[in-house]
């Protein structure tokens, strides 16, 4: 059977049960799951999954229809290369933080781009409290340029008023 | 020719190893083939005889080759560990870590920074290690295959880093009560 690679994309109020109601619909509409990422964000539950399956996006979106509405859950259906057993590893792990402003991301990922950085993972929290949030961010990815062009970007970066860490990431291979 | 690496879910690789108990020459030539193993693959720096189906208490490591060391690590060169024990743990840190028994995938642990072990050559005199840092990792990395563990059974996740490394640090200082692996405020 010719199979197809999808991203699914579901967004919404985050409640308990989302994964597993989601999931429980994929595999009984015949769909075989690949890599994902799904993670709270605020109070949004944030989903973007790999998913095989033999139809089209359309039937895709119909298999998941009634139970992303019955969750509230806004759904998007692309379809994707696929692409599994090439994971890129990463050979740097960054860490900014630093009091909430507009641009920090921006910024960071400004000169680190341009310094070579190829990001492979990103996260970011907002802690601290409401009156002086705090915005925390780790990078992993592969530094093409080599660690000392990222460091000096860095350097540059932690004058906006961030701290900054560059750990090199030495994958052991037992 | 190599020895063949047994890739999980194998669940050979679940197995605990027994001791060694004769130092002779087939253990010798055993281990001069695993070594070959070893440096056969891209990168690696160890090798537990388990990855080859061979469940005897057998891992030798050397980070010698490494083309960058990390400065805070040890290098013995290469180590045949045979019947190693762990007998001391100090520090942790966090690392990345893959297997030649799990292709495509690495993952973030967090070992022991140092270790004091003792294991046998194989003649069977035995020795005093301590090791830093990489080396640590290795040795603790190839150690856990020996007793069925995979670093898959020991990851982290992505978001542990910064903060909650502090956080381990403080929980093997003083120990917060409860607070096992959960989140640590201080």
């Amino acid at each position: 059977m010719n199979t197809h690679w999808y991203m699914i994309t579901l967004v919404g109020k985050d409640r308990p049960g989302i994964v597993a109601h989601v999931t429980h619909a994929l595999y009984e509409g015949g769909c075989h799951l690949g890599e994902a990422s799904m993670v709270r964000l605020g109070t949004s539950f944030t989903i973007m999954l790999m998913v095989q399956y033999a139809g089209t996006a359309n039937a895709l979106q119909k298999v998941l229809q009634g139970e992303a509405e019955s969750l509230d859950l806004r759904l998007h259906v692309d379809p994707v290369e696929g692409g599994l057993h090439h994971h890129h590893q990463p050979d740097v792990r960054i860490s900014i933080y630093g009091a909430d402003r507009p641009g920090i991301v921006a910024h960071a990922t400004g000169a680190l781009t341009e310094a070579g950085l190829d990001i492979l993972d990103l996260t970011s929290d907002v802690g601290g409290t409401e009156d002086a949030p705090i915005y925390i961010m780790h990078i992993e990815g592969r530094a093409n340029e080599g660690t000392i062009a990222l460091q000096s970007a860095l350097d540059i970066i932690k004058k906006e008023g961030v701290e900054t860490q560059l750990t090199p990431v030495d994958t052991l291979v037992g | 020719m190599s020895l063949h690496i047994i890739k999980y879910p194998d669940e050979r690789l679940k197995q605990i190893s027994l001791p060694v108990e004769n130092f002779d020459t087939e253990l010798q030539d055993f281990v001069a083939e695993l070594e070959k193993t070893m440096r056969s693959g891209p990168g690696g720096v160890g090798i537990a005889a388990s990855q080859t189906g061979y469940f005897q208490r057998i891992v030798i490591v050397d980070v010698s080759g490494m083309r960058k060391l990390p400065a805070n690590s040890s290098n013995h060169g290469c180590m045949v560990l045979i019947n190693p024990e762990i007998t001391e743990w100090d520090g942790m840190a966090m690392g990345r870590e893959g297997c030649m028994s799990v292709p495509d995938f690495t993952g973030n642990v967090i070992r022991a920074e140092t270790i004091s072990f003792t294991a046998f050559d194989v003649f069977g005199k035995q020795h005093e290690f301590s090791s830093a840092g990489y080396e640590a990792r290795a040795v603790q990395h190839e150690v856990d295959h020996l007793d069925g563990m995979l670093f898959l059974d020991r990851l982290v996740s992505r978001r542990t880093d910064l903060f909650k490394r502090k956080i381990y640090k403080q929980i093997k200082e003083s120990p917060l009560p409860g607070s096992g692996e959960g989140q640590g405020e201080g």
